[in-house]
């Protein structure tokens, strides 16, 4: 069938799955729905003790099977020692057909193929999944499908029951004995447990794993100690240089200061930069660069952000020390400066689901004016692609962007026009990730397009003349001038994974990728044998 | 006929490596005035053959998008130059840059050449302009002959490298080494209405030194800068930019002056003063580069 | 032209691409590598066997690493790898053989 953006989504994968094809953003709002609750084992025995020597210890109570969903978070980024941790022990037990909801699965994961390979993980539920995992589903090596979908989706996901936690493992820098966690402190400091709360409420049984207890009351616990079945204290849980490594050093590249120079300049010139705006921006260096230009100009015109949101770097902190930001509000830290600045009494955690599940009772992106993303590929229908390469590999992870973009006043996707040879505004977009309804700016260094959708900002950005605009198939027609428009990327038929739309509904489908012969050998007979 | 790129804007003129095609595919976006595609210094010894085929497909090829594109060829003292001169002429480079210029004589049979390759790939005569890099304390000496050497070159540059060792000097970043140079390039190049341009700032960290300097040669009359980074590029440019009252004050000057001219009348005043004729080129210069800094939406 | 020794031309950069020729007795043998093989994978053969056509090299075994070079450096690259594998030295025919 057919879904808004265009995208096939064959009868059999909605038929597994259960799901429908995506209907549009609003599509569930204002419709009823049941939240539902975990099976728990309430502990009332006060000499029962939640210490466990081991994971396996934990696993054997926690009444590990076959077939069982595990879950992860990803705060410790590249630096997480968890996930591996958790699955080797699983693995060593032989449980098999295991399905891992994580937030997020990385580079630090690679260990898990081979787990893929011999079927002990059947199943992956993720935000997305860089490094050699992604390869592996890309390439068939998956059971089951792989699900993508976003940080709000997740949470949604989990409280409506359509996604189910047998076993949370939920890494704590600091942990007491009875629980209470806390993500600020101890040797793998990551400041927040934001993407794990949902986790404490939803999952059956919740193992807590750190590698600094302390004395009880670990207080205040960012995940209580009503939400946590176990206590598991290891060496280690994170390296801590490749926790908090997402503090881009101020780039020099002049073609991302121009983007970074053009993200301002749309920003400034649309009618929320007003005294109280609110604005999310990403981690890249040009979102960096951005976000530093946007001070100078909030210094300038006394203008004050109200909230900024989302994974926070110093850039954004420095604005919340500098009194020019009222609010920061924090569901991740990317670099330890985030990290230090949660001592501000402004700067507030907050839960994945409160940040951006689109079936609660309305979540923070949906009071943000701005938000700055990146993305791999941009179609002319505005459709991004953040997960799925344009070489069909899948590299990359929605994260929040589905999310914000949907609920911002005015969602800027930052891109160069061309990512090497490879076009990044394109026809269409290899799988679409957010809905190009939800997409209404895009930068590159060649130029700026406005969603003929959104009018109203192009009327601004034309009055301002602070930009060089370009429609979006004009950017794409000087992307094909310059590298040739692309061959299509052939692909298998089996399909390897859904991406789901915030509300659950599959706007995408990713197929396996045919494998290709490096070097293609090509040949031409000799004219002289050829006469001969 | 003067070849009408010959006065042409040229602020900023931004150093490529030929031998780089990630350089050299889509500099236009950084918007410098000029290009420089470097076959010369840039370019190890074993890779002129590659650079030129990189050169000849370049200019053939990429939609530079106006931005002016100026070949610099290696030296007369090598068996390098003429057929770099060939290539770029083929190509269709707008202008080519002679480096190490000496004398009248060098850039004479630069031009000769030239001329000829413009025969060979049925260009118009005259389409390839010249520019002269001084290097040297002969050729900063000879700047008064060499800016009047040939119909086709519109500048010359100061290549500070070369000129401060033979100098016998390092460059100390105050500029205090290259105050004579300036001071008399800039005076040969007025003399003979031609243009004239400033070395390159090479310390990349020092972006606050590189502002100072952009600011002193500008006020010093210089054209233009050599550029290294695209970094630089908004520098030179802003600080090339006409305040606003100056730019107000052109636009009086040149409808004055038009309109008085109009009515036979040879006495113009701006703001109740009396003002002199020869303001009005300075006037022109100073609307084209307020159209140029994209700071002037008059009428002009 | 003939192709008279092994030569190589370009880089293994990003935007560029590293050309090998070699001799060979008969017919032309193209390997190519590329970062971006299923978009533009095609393109660069014919960009290839098109600029070796040019140059009339009927006998070479070429092998070409590709980082995403435009096609204008894939020419360029081919171009100078034959040129050295010849032997050529002089004057270039530009706008004939190479354009």
């Amino acid at each position: 069938m057919i879904n808004a953006v265009g995208r096939d989504i064959p009868d059999e994968i909605l038929e597994i799955t259960g799901k429908e094809p995506f209907q549009g953003n609003f599509y569930l709002d204002d419709k009823p729905m049941t939240k539902v609750g975990p099976t728990i084992r309430p502990i009332m025995n006060n000499k029962k003790s939640k210490l466990v020597a081991s994971i396996r210890e934990a696993l054997i109570k926690c009444e590990a099977h076959d077939g069982m969903t595990v879950s992860f978070h990803h705060h410790f980024r590249d630096g997480d020692l968890i996930v591996n941790m958790v699955m080797k022990e699983i693995h060593d037990m032989g449980f098999k057909d295991i399905t891992i909801c994580a937030t997020s699965l990385g580079k630090a994961h690679d260990p898990l193929v081979p787990m893929i390979e011999d079927g002990t993980i059947t199943r992956i539920e993720s935000s997305g999944v860089r490094g050699r995992i992604g390869e592996a589903i890309s390439q068939g090596k998956l059971q089951g499908l792989a699900i993508m979908r976003s940080h709000g989706g997740r949470v949604r996901a989990l409280t409506t029951g359509e996604a189910h936690v047998d076993i949370a493992f939920i890494g704590a820098p600091t942990s007491d004995d009875y629980g209470n966690l806390r993500g600020i402190g101890g040797k793998a400091d990551c400041g927040v447990l934001s993407y794990a709360i949902v986790d404490g409420n939803h999952a059956d049984h919740c193992v807590a794993i750190t590698d600094c207890l302390v004395p009880y009351p670990n207080f205040p616990a960012h995940i209580s100690q009503t939400k946590v079945d176990y206590v598991c204290v290891v060496d280690e849980i994170g390296v801590p240089s490749k926790i908090a490594s997402g503090a881009a050093k101020p780039t020099t590249d002049q073609r991302k200061l121009l983007m970074a120079q053009y993200c301002t300049d749309v920003v400034v010139n649309t009618p929320w930069f007003k005294d109280g705006f609110s604005y999310q921006t990403g981690v890249g260096g040009a979102s960096i660069a951005s976000t530093q230009y946007l001070a100078e100009i909030m210094r300038d015109r006394n203008i004050h952000m109200g909230f900024g949101v989302g994974g926070l770097t110093k850039a954004m902190c420095q604005l919340l020390d500098d009194g020019m930001a009222r609010v920061m509000l924090d569901v991740q830290d990317f670099d330890l400066d985030a990290v230090h600045n949660l001592k501000n009494v402004n700067h507030h955690r907050i839960p994945a689901g409160v940040y951006a599940n689109p079936l609660n009772k309305g979540a923070v992106v949906n009071k943000l004016d701005y938000v700055v993303l990146a993305s791999l590929e941009v179609d002319v229908h505005f459709n991004c692609n953040v997960v799925v390469g344009s070489d069909g590999m899948i590299t990359g992870a929605q994260g929040g962007h589905p999310d914000t973009a949907q609920g911002a006043k005015c969602a800027i996707v930052i891109c160069p026009l061309l990512q090497g040879r490879i076009p990044a505004i394109c026809t269409d977009v290899t799988t679409v990730t957010t809905p190009g309804e939800s997409i209404d700016v895009v930068v590159t260094d060649y130029g700026v397009a406005v969603n003929p959708a959104r009018q109203d900002i192009l009327q601004a950005l034309r009055e301002a003349d602070c930009v060089p605009l370009r429609t979006i198939e004009e950017l794409r027609d000087t992307a094909y001038s310059i590298v040739g428009e692309p061959d299509k990327v052939e692909f298998e038929d089996r399909i390897v994974g859904i991406i789901e739309a915030r509300d659950g509904t599959i706007i995408d489908v990713v197929r396996q990728i045919k494998e290709i012969k490096q070097p293609a050998v090509y040949k031409k007979k000799g004219r002289r044998r050829a006469n001969g | 006929m003067t070849n009408p790129n010959k006065y042409r804007l040229r602020r900023t003129m931004m150093f490529l490596n030929c031998q780089k095609p990630g350089l050299i595919k889509d500099p236009y976006i950084y918007k410098p005035d000029s290009i420089m595609l470097d076959l010369e210094d840039a370019v190890a010894e074993r890779e002129k053959d590659a650079a030129r085929y990189s050169l000849y497909h370049a200019l053939q090829e990429i939609d530079y998008r106006g931005v002016e594109r100026v070949v610099r060829i290696n030296g007369l003292d090598t068996d390098l130059w003429r057929e770099d001169v060939r290539c770029a002429v083929a190509g269709g480079c707008d202008s080519i840059r002679i480096p190490k210029t000496e004398t009248a004589d060098d850039v004479r049979t630069v031009e000769y050449a030239i001329a000829e390759a413009e025969r060979e790939f049925r260009r118009p005569e005259g389409s390839v302009l010249l520019m002269a890099a001084l290097e040297s304390a002969r050729g900063v000496i000879n700047a008064m002959s060499i800016c009047d050497s040939s119909e086709r070159l519109f500048g010359i540059a100061l290549s500070g490298g070369d000129y401060s060792k033979d100098l016998q000097i390092s460059i100390s970043g105050t500029g205090v080494e290259f105050m004579g140079a300036r001071q008399h390039m800039i005076i040969a190049a007025r003399a003979a209405k031609v243009q004239c341009f400033d070395t390159v700032w090479t310390n990349l960290n020092d972006m606050a030194g590189f502002r100072k300097e952009v600011e002193i040669i500008h006020s010093m009359g210089f054209d233009g800068k050599s550029i290294v980074n695209p970094r630089q590029i908004p520098v030179v440019h802003e600080i090339y930019t006409p305040k606003e009252k100056d730019i107000i004050f052109a636009e009086k000057v040149i409808k004055e002056i038009d309109q008085k001219k109009a009515m036979g009348i040879g006495v113009f005043t701006v703001d109740g003063k009396m003002i002199d004729i020869a303001f009005y080129d300075g006037a022109k210069r100073t609307i084209a580069l307020a159209k140029a800094s994209g700071v002037y939406k008059g009428d002009l | 032209m003939e192709i008279l020794k092994t030569a190589v031309a370009g880089t293994l950069e990003s935007s560029d691409c590293l050309v090998t020729i070699e001799p060979a007795r008969s017919g032309l043998q193209l390997d190519l590598e590329s970062a971006v093989m299923q978009q533009y994978g095609r393109r660069i053969a014919e960009v290839a066997m098109e600029t070796l056509d040019r140059l009339n090299v009927q006998n070479a075994r070429v092998s070409i690493v590709d980082k995403g070079a435009l096609d204008c450096t894939i020419k360029a690259r081919v171009e100078c790898a034959a040129m050295r594998a010849a032997d050529h030295e002089g004057r270039v025919n530009w706008g004939g053989v190479i354009r």
